[in-house]
This record gives C-alpha cells, structure tokens and sequence, in this order.
C-alpha cells in the first residue's frame, strides 16, 4: 500500500514538470518517459523471462512506422499510437512463436538481426515508406511549448501504463512462471508449466508499449527514417537500464532510465567528442560493480522473514 | 491386471544409438517398481520418454487409459506424473517455499497462490524441511535438495511418482531418513517408479523390480528372482562370473 502511495505521489510530482516551464528539462522527462517504456519492457522477456532480446529497434521502428503511416493516411494521432502498440505485440507474438525455442546466445542473435532485416525494409520498400529520404509526420498546429507538453504528459502516460503491466505480470502466475522459466527452464516445464505460451506471451508483451513509444517518437519528431528507428543502440540502451536498476525486479528498470538518462546527458555536454566511449565505459563499469543493478545494492538478498512474502516475488516484489 | 502406466515396445534410438529398444513395461496402481541397471543402460532415458523430455521413436505410453507419448512434458505433468532428477533441478534464486509453491500452482491441481503455499509448506514439512522453507534452494545441502525435490514431487499431488537416483551422493544415514520418506509416499497410494543403484534400497522398498541393459529389459520381478536371474549377474558381472556361479549363459 505504501508503495503504491509513494509510487503514485512520484507520477504527480514527475507529471507537474511543465510548472517550470522549461523546455529543456520536458525534452528530458519525454525521453525518460521513453526509456522508462523501453527499459520497462525489455524486462518482462529478458528480466522476468530471461530471455536476452535484441528485438526493442524492431518493435521501436515497426511502431514508428505504423504511428506514421496511419497519420498520414489521416488516422487520428492517438488510434495511430493505439494500432502502433497492436502491430508490434502482433509483430512480436508471430516472431516469438518463430524464434523463442532458441536459448541464450542464439535467440539474442536471432533477436538482433530481426531489427536489421526491418531496417532493410525500410529502406528498400521507397513507395510504402519513402526509403532513405525518411517519412514526414503531419505538424500538429499548436504552440511549441503546448506540443512539448503535449508530448511529455503522453510519453509519461505510456511509462505509468508499462510501470502498471509490468507490476501485473509481476504479480500474476504469468510472472511467477517466467521466474521459473528464466531459473530453469527444463523443471519448469517438468512441474506444468506451458513454457513455450508463457515465453510468447512475455514477448508479446514486451513488444506491446515499445510499439506505441515508437509512434509517440515518430509523432514528437515529426520525421523519421530507417536508421533512426531502427538504430541498433535502441536494443541495447533498455538492456543497460534494466541492468543498471535491477532486472526482473518492478522498479529497477525505471531507476535504470533515470540513472541512464542523467549519465548520458552529462556526459554528452561535457565530452562531446569522445562522448560514446565514455558512455561505454562507465556502463561497464557499473555493470561491473553493480551485477545485481541498484536495487540490489539496496535490497541486498535477505530471507523473507516468517510469514512475509505473498507472493513468489520474494526478491522481486517486496 | 490393472496398469496405471505401460510402456508397449517403445524404442527410443539416438541416430545410430539404440538408447531404448522394444521396451515393455506395465506399472499397477500403488506399487513401487525398481528400474536398475548398469550405467548407461537407458534407465535415465525411459523416464524422458515417460514425462515427454523425449518421443520414443517406435511404441506406445499409456497412462491411465490414455496415450501419451507425443504429449509435451508440461502436458504430461498435468495428468498427474511428476518427477524427480537425478542432477537435481531446483529454481536456484527462489526460496524453498517457493521452489514447492511452483508444481502446486502449475500441476494438475492447479491453484491460486494462497493454497499453493499451504500445500508447499504441508509438502515441506513432510520431507522434514519445515524450517527451512525460506532459505534459498541453492543454499542448501545436497541431502536438503534432494529432499527439495522430493517436496516438489509431492506438491503437485501426483498419481504417479518417477524417483531418479533420489539417494545419489547421499551418506547412510540421509538415506536412512530418504528411505523411509519415499515409503511414507508409497504409503499415501501413489504409484513410484524407482531408479537405484542401491542394492538395499530396492530391495526393501520394491515390490518388483525391472532390469534393463543396453536398452533392453533383461528381466523382471520379485527382488529374490532378479537376484537369481543370470542375465542380472551377467549385465553387472560379467558372463564368467556368472558361469562360475553355475547359471547357464549363452556365450558372447
């Protein structure tokens, strides 16, 4: 109960950014708003599942494109963010069903190239999505501070609606599943549990939010093309974030995003040149001293005390 | 007779490795059956057949009146056939209780999370982990987890129970304590198929007992017959040894 009081209460502190008004700090909370999705999502198949996926930048630019198609086709902008998220889940649940018998390095592969076979796409197929030239978005006619907000409060919406899927399958027999799943995937199966439609089910959910963050980014920037949406980078930055935070756990992803989105904006002003290096090896090093993310610093593994623990979640829910 | 399990001539083949061949084997309610065997006869193999890990090349299972090889491993521990391994398989990051909580949530009775745990701390304490329900499955001793997975075994409530080198690895007196335990279960009316390399464990726990050698089944029945078979002696001892012990083999 105090969790979600104190969960609620940093939603409304986050969403009355705008009172002060600067746009520069807004761009920032959409981003988080976006990496808070990302991250969140990557988590229920690669922390939960435990299946590594590489597949964000597909369902990201798969999105993308949806959100941008539809509103030229002169779809409202929200049902085009809306048949985003469909498409994607879709997306994810053939592909699931396609590559998630596949362990380990060879699914991470199989995963990251699917992003690249996208890309291609994109950029072959010039009569659906204009190519190389990339794709405009209509300009919606209000006022730059207004669009800003606009797109802050919906990017914010989308992270309190994964926040709130995630906490779900958290809480579920889905999540105590995938917990089996991701500890040993043979029991699993051995003490009934339908691995293969838990793993899908997970993927699909993953893809889910990615899907309409993808057309909320294409809406926000109102132009894209191929290797912006399906910038590779995009698969490995929500990795990094849940690895930061705290993978398989509810709120680690979501600290990982901020944390995340602090250290690359720091580092962008102050080592514009080398900015990518850098980046790269403060990751490596927090991932190295931190292997269990920040809540895990905090948490450390203590045993459940008698009675406690509902739920199966006993590292993950408390 | 009644059969709660029967395999019907199932082979099992590994490209050019006969793992299983022309297996027949009926198991009736509430009996304990001991499957033996020296090292790589297949004993392992006959139980992924049974619980779906593997589909037998040629030949039939048959639980409970209705065939179940092809079904996959999940489906197969929902009708009520629960394992244990002979590398134990906990889910190392979750508790004890949770470990437990897994089969009774997802196996043939499935339930909600508040009976799952009731079950799993019922199952713990009947293989006398009680007091170690909210420890984590890999801190504890390998006598715990194979008693852990025992607990698991028991938790999803099953009809038939395949026990795979339960005892493996474990001191004398832990087997002792194993022993009983696994009598205990028989006790309860559920049917054990029992893999073992320990003579004294089949011998007082089994009510028959099957031998298999290269995949094949060599002979089958009650303890004092298996001990006199000479095919036994032979799979185990060798063909000379038995010749001395004056039974009759074939050479070669």
């Amino acid at each position: 109960m105090k969790r979600i009081a104190l969960t609620a209460a940093g939603i409304a502190v986050l969403a009355a950014l705008p009172v002060l008004g600067d746009n520069y700090l807004l761009r920032l909370g959409t981003m988080f708003g976006m990496y808070a999705v990302l991250a969140l999502s990557w988590n229920i198949i690669g922390g939960f599942a435990g299946y590594p996926s590489f597949a964000t930048a597909a369902f990201f630019g798969l999105g993308a494109y949806t959100g941008a198609l539809l509103q030229n086709a002169g779809v409202p902008m929200p049902l085009a963010w809306a048949a985003a998220c469909l498409a994607a889940a879709l997306f994810a649940a053939v592909l699931g069903i396609a590559i998630l018998h596949l362990k380990g390095h060879y699914f991470a592969i199989a995963s990251l190239v699917v992003g690249e076979v996208l890309l291609e796409i994109a950029t072959s197929w010039t009569d659906l999505t204009g190519g190389g030239t990339g794709l405009n978005l209509p300009i919606i006619r209000i006022s730059v501070d207004a669009q800003a907000r606009l797109f802050f409060w919906s990017m914010l919406t989308l992270g309190v609606l994964t926040l709130a899927l995630t906490w779900a399958v958290a809480s579920s027999r889905l999540g105590f599943g995938l917990q089996c799943i991701r500890q040993n995937e043979d029991a699993a199966a051995m003490v009934g549990i339908n691995t293969t439609l838990y793993k899908v089910i997970a993927f699909t959910l993953s893809a889910l939010f990615v899907g309409g963050a993808g057309a909320m980014y294409a809406s926000w920037v109102f132009y894209i093309e191929p290797p912006d949406v399906f910038h590779v980078l995009t698969s490995v930055k929500p990795i990094v974030m849940a690895l930061l935070g705290g993978a398989g756990t509810v709120f680690g992803p979501v600290l990982g995003a901020a944390v995340f989105l602090v250290t690359e904006e720091l580092v962008w002003r102050n080592f514009l040149d080398i900015h990518a290096a850098v980046l790269g090896l403060i990751i490596v090093v927090l991932i190295f001293f931190l292997p269990r993310g920040i809540l895990g610093l905090v948490r450390g593994r203590p045993a459940p005390p008698e009675g406690a623990a509902p739920l199966a979640m006993g590292r993950e829910a408390q | 007779m009644s059969k709660i399990l029967a395999l019907e001539r199932v082979s099992c083949r590994f490209g050019g490795l006969m793992a299983l061949s022309e297996v027949d084997l009926a198991v009736r309610p509430g009996e304990v059956l001991g499957l033996i065997g020296p090292n790589g006869a297949g004993k392992t193999t006959l139980v992924n057949v049974i619980t779906g890990v593997y589909r037998p090349s040629s030949g039939r299972v048959v639980f409970d009146g209705r065939r179940i090889d092809g079904l996959k491993t999940y489906q197969i521990a929902r009708l009520g056939i629960a394992r244990t391994y002979q590398i134990v398989q906990p889910f190392p990051d979750m508790t004890v209780l949770e470990n437990v909580m897994a089969p009774a949530v997802f196996g043939p009775h499935a339930c909600g999370m508040a009976e799952a745990r009731r079950k799993a701390l019922e199952a713990l304490e009947f293989v006398g982990l009680g007091a170690h329900a909210h420890m984590r499955a890999s801190e504890l001793t390998l006598a715990g987890r194979k008693r852990l997975e025992l607990a698991k075994g028991l938790a999803m409530d099953p009809k038939v129970l395949l026990l795979d080198e339960v005892n493996a690895g474990l001191n004398p007196a832990e087997i002792d304590v194993a022993l009983e335990l696994i009598r205990r279960i028989a006790e309860r009316g559920v049917t054990i198929i029992i893999i073992e390399h320990l003579m004294k464990v089949v011998m007082t726990l089994c009510h028959r007992i099957a031998v298999l050698h290269h995949g094949a089944k060599i002979a089958e029945g009650t303890a004092a017959e298996i001990g006199r078979d000479p095919r036994v002696i032979e799979a185990y001892l060798g063909h000379r040894y038995a010749r001395a012990q004056g039974a009759e083999v074939p050479r070669g």
